[in-house]
């Protein structure tokens, strides 16, 4: 299959008053791929996903996302453009139940008119994402009640109801245990066969397992990219980063 | 489950339309005028409801969608000999109309500053009809004259003909709530209210549902405004004092936000409490005081949002 | 008379009404900034000060200035010790909750109306002038009271600045205001801190509504254009900024007492109503503004 590009960035920039939070960044993301976005802490990286989801207006430079120029869209736009945001502090609806929380996220994209969905469609559509995140059995729990774990889940499953072209998930497994980010590696993999995933990640571990390619940021810069081999051996990125 | 979910609502909404239908061939003269009016102001606190209860909207200033119909229909019937028909007409194009304007630009603020802004908005509309005394004849207000009040040949002035008008009204701002709070869009508001944010970052136009949901709200206070005037004959600026404000958010606080009879509860309520201590006192704003503090304090989710969380969970 | 003395006059109107407005903004301004609440029952205190400061004059009856004294010391205390009961019962209750606490305050403000109704009755009274000295210009002549308000302002908008800059309680305050988690770490007690600030704020509105009920009688709706204008000024002046909302006083203060006195005021109101939600909606930190984070 030839390489078709998703999603491409030109001199996108983003300044805060005196800190040039991201600089010129000319990042390329291909269909279907894994990749990992890392860094030191306050390298840009979420930011640089921010500018990506809209949530944020860049200083300067364009996205480009399947062919389309999206710098000046919306974050709502961009979403239904196909770029989904998962959030790095858990935010769902927490006094609505699970299957509530997914309805919401599918119920847009089955909606025709002003009607909305059919009520079945969306219960069937809503219940086999949370059967993809493994929640399945706890779909009448109300979210806020779930573990950190399960919220974790449930966060990916919102994303999961966009149906998305791209998924950007930010620093998903923050606070889990080994053993949930063992089942969160295999999620993110079954995931990557319909979606390209975008991760931020500072498990080194869950980087090295999953990423296809990896791109480094360093104070608003890419400072290296490629297989996570060749990352390993970057003697910059060493510096910069590991060694630190 | 779920389809007996939904008409267990359906049938208390029948119900309790029902009841107050059954109630005026029973009800003495006074309290027969009284829930009239209760069930025309309830409609304004499903209104406020809509935007507060569902959306999360705090607004300080829906007395001007009130004053807007209530106006609209006024003037026009003391100026052009418009009857109730067109009256109420005018009424939601006015509210809704007041709403999309208000909303375009208020809705770019939210919270502390949201609750400022439309305070601002509706004093200026409350000043607006004294700088038009000439024609409003501020404080004092105006008559509409009994001649006009009249919708399809009955009069209004007629106290049973009055009472199914209000009725009327009262059970189709119950079948809007009901329908919006069923509806897929009433989800999508509720998701607002509960995390603005994330909403966004499923892909809905935030401010756009929040316009929606403000204009709704809007026509139906409108048309509650317009009712007022033609069932009762009087307009005056006080309706669009802060007071007139403060009242649609004590109701529906009162009878639960976000449930659909809770603001016809809530109006019920605070009327008959108002009535009853103004027999003693001419500090009846006092118990309004209380009541708010109370309130917020012991029952933020008043009575019908209490009686949804700790009995009866299926209560829309 | 001639347009110039005309002007003259306007001017020294507005520059009374800024000096009272400047004390009751900043009160309602220490509040916004330190706990983050709106306290509608701002301009409910200013009627209880005056309120309270005509009943001690009544009672007291030892001349006019002597009763002007004590009620310039009485009422704001006991304004105070009315804010600290609603604040320990109320408010904190709340956990500050900003939404939840503009309806709490807006309950605050009918209750305390209310009890001034039943209590002090419908009737406007005015509480005698501490002195009766009159300046004469060549134009027209002045009472020499509104001079002594505006130097009185200035003298305690003076005190306030030394005691929140050069002290250990304002250090406090504005540590609290700053952060009040890093506060709390650093062993402020940040709960006794806004029970102070919201006295303090409440106790300001009432030395106003002291210093005005010589030239304004006292009134229990007369809270409510003292409310409104202080929201205005502290909105121009930059939510929570002190120096900012000081500064927009005196404009909004002079501009208002010259407007009203060439303009119908229904006509000006409207537009300065329409003006500060707009520049809410355009500029949500006020026109001053300089708030960190």
């Amino acid at each position: 299959m030839a390489a078709v590009t998703l999603l491409s960035t030109l001199n996108l920039s983003k300044r805060f008053g005196g800190l040039q939070a991201v600089d010129g960044v000319d990042f390329t993301f291909l269909e279907g791929e894994i990749r990992a976005l890392i860094g030191p802490n306050g390298a840009g990286k979420t930011t640089f996903v921010n500018l990506l989801s809209g949530r944020i207006p860049p200083t300067e430079g364009r996205i480009v996302f399947a062919g389309e120029d999206v710098t000046r869209l919306p974050a709502h736009a961009r979403v239904n453009r196909g770029i989904a945001y998962t959030f790095q502090i858990t935010s769902i609806f927490a006094a609505m139940s699970a299957l509530e929380n997914v309805k919401l996220s599918a119920q847009r994209r089955l909606s025709k008119g002003v009607f909305g969905p059919d009520p079945e469609l969306l219960e069937r559509v809503a219940m086999s994402a949370l059967e993809r995140v493994g929640l399945a059995d706890r779909h009448g729990e109300i979210a806020g009640n779930l573990s950190y774990g399960h919220q974790r889940l449930l966060e990916v499953a919102l994303g999961l109801g966009l149906e998305p072209k791209l998924l950007i998930l930010d620093e998903p497994t923050q606070g889990l245990t080994d053993q949930e980010i063992g089942v969160f590696v295999d999620l993110v993999r079954e995931i990557a066969r319909q979606a390209s995933v975008l991760l931020i990640e500072h498990n080194m571990d869950v980087v090295m397992g999953l990423a296809d390619s990896i791109t480094v940021l360093d104070r608003g810069r890419i400072l290296a990219q490629g297989a996570p081999d060749e990352i390993r051996r970057d003697e910059a990125v060493r510096r910069a980063y590991l060694g630190a | 489950m779920r389809s007996l979910r939904v008409n267990k609502a359906v049938t208390l909404h029948l119900g309790a339309i029902g009841v107050l239908f059954a109630l005026q061939f029973v009800l003495p003269d006074y309290h027969h005028v009284n829930l009239a009016r209760v069930m025309v102001l309830a409609g304004f606190a499903m209104a406020y409801n809509i935007s507060f209860g569902y959306t999360g909207l705090l607004s300080l200033g829906h007395a001007m969608f009130f004053a807007a119909g209530l106006y609209a229909a006024g003037l026009m019937a003391r100026f052009a000999g418009v009857g109730a028909e067109g009256g109420l007409i005018l009424g939601v194009i006015a509210g809704l109309a007041m709403a999309v304007a208000v909303g375009l630009l208020a809705l770019r603020t939210t919270g502390v500053s949201f609750m400022i802004v439309t305070l601002m908005f509706a004093q200026a509309a409350f000043l607006t009809i004294f700088y038009f005394g000439e024609y409003t004849r501020g404080d004092e207000g105006f008559i509409i004259p009994s001649g006009l009040r009249t919708l399809f040949g009955f009069s209004l002035v007629e106290p049973a003909t009055r009472y199914l008008v209000a009725l009327s009204l009262f059970a189709l701002c119950v079948a809007v709530s009901h329908g919006i709070a069923r509806s897929s869009v009433g989800r999508v508001l509720a998701a607002i209210r509960e995390n603005e944010e994330r909403t966004r970052m499923l892909g809905y136009n935030v401010f756009l549902y929040k316009l929606a949901a403000l204009a709704i709200s809007g026509a139906m206070s409108g048309a509650a405004g317009a009712a007022y005037g033609f069932l009762f004959g009087y307009v005056g600026a006080t309706f669009a004092s802060i007071q007139y404000s403060i009242f649609p958010l004590l109701w529906v606080l009162m009878g639960g936000a976000a449930t659909v009879l809770g603001p016809f509860a809530g109006t019920l309520l605070m009327f008959y409490l108002v009535d009853i201590s103004s027999a003693y006192t001419s500090a009846n704003m006092l118990i309004v005081g209380l009541a708010l503090i109370g309130l917020i304090l012991f029952f933020p989710k008043g009575i019908l949002g209490t009686i949804r969380e700790r009995a009866a969970p299926w209560l829309p | 008379m001639d347009f110039g003395p005309y002007l003259l006059l306007a001017t020294l109107e507005g520059a009374v009404g800024a000096a009272v407005l400047a004390l009751t903004a900043l009160g309602l301004a220490l509040v916004f900034g330190v706990m983050r609440i709106v306290n509608v029952a701002h301009g409910a205190f200013f009627m209880l000060g005056a309120i309270i400061a005509w009943w001690v004059a009544d009672r007291l009856g030892v001349g006019s200035a002597l009763n002007f004294l004590a009620a310039l010391i009485i009422a704001p205390l006991a304004v105070g010790a009315v804010a600290v009961v609603a604040e320990r019962s109320v408010l904190r209750r709340l956990n500050y909750n900003p939404e939840s606490t503009i309806v709490a305050t807006i309950g605050l403000l009918y209750v305390i109306e209310q009890v001034a109704l039943m209590t002090y009755g419908p009737d406007a009274r005015p509480v005698v002038a501490p002195w009766d000295f009159r300046i004469q210009l060549p134009w027209f002549g002045y009472s020499g009271y509104k001079i002594l308000v505006i130097g009185a302002s200035i003298a305690i908008l003076l005190a306030v600045w030394w005691g929140l800059t050069r002290t250990r309680i304002g250090l406090m305050m504005r540590a609290t205001q700053f952060d009040s988690e890093t506060a709390r770490a650093f062993a402020i007690p940040v709960d006794l801190v806004y029970g102070g600030v919201f006295a303090f704020g409440a106790m300001l509105a009432a030395v106003g509504a002291v210093l005005v009920v010589p030239i304004q009688q006292a009134h229990y709706l007369m809270g409510t254009d003292p409310l409104l204008l202080s929201f205005i000024v502290v909105i121009v002046g930059g939510l929570g900024s002190l120096r900012g909302t000081v500064l927009a006083a005196v404009i909004i203060g002079l501009s208002d007492g010259i407007i009203s006195v060439f303009f119908t005021p229904t006509l000006a109101k409207i537009i300065a109503t329409l003006a500060v939600a707009t520049i809410l909606i355009v500029r949500p930190r006020g026109l001053f503004g300089t708030r960190p984070t």
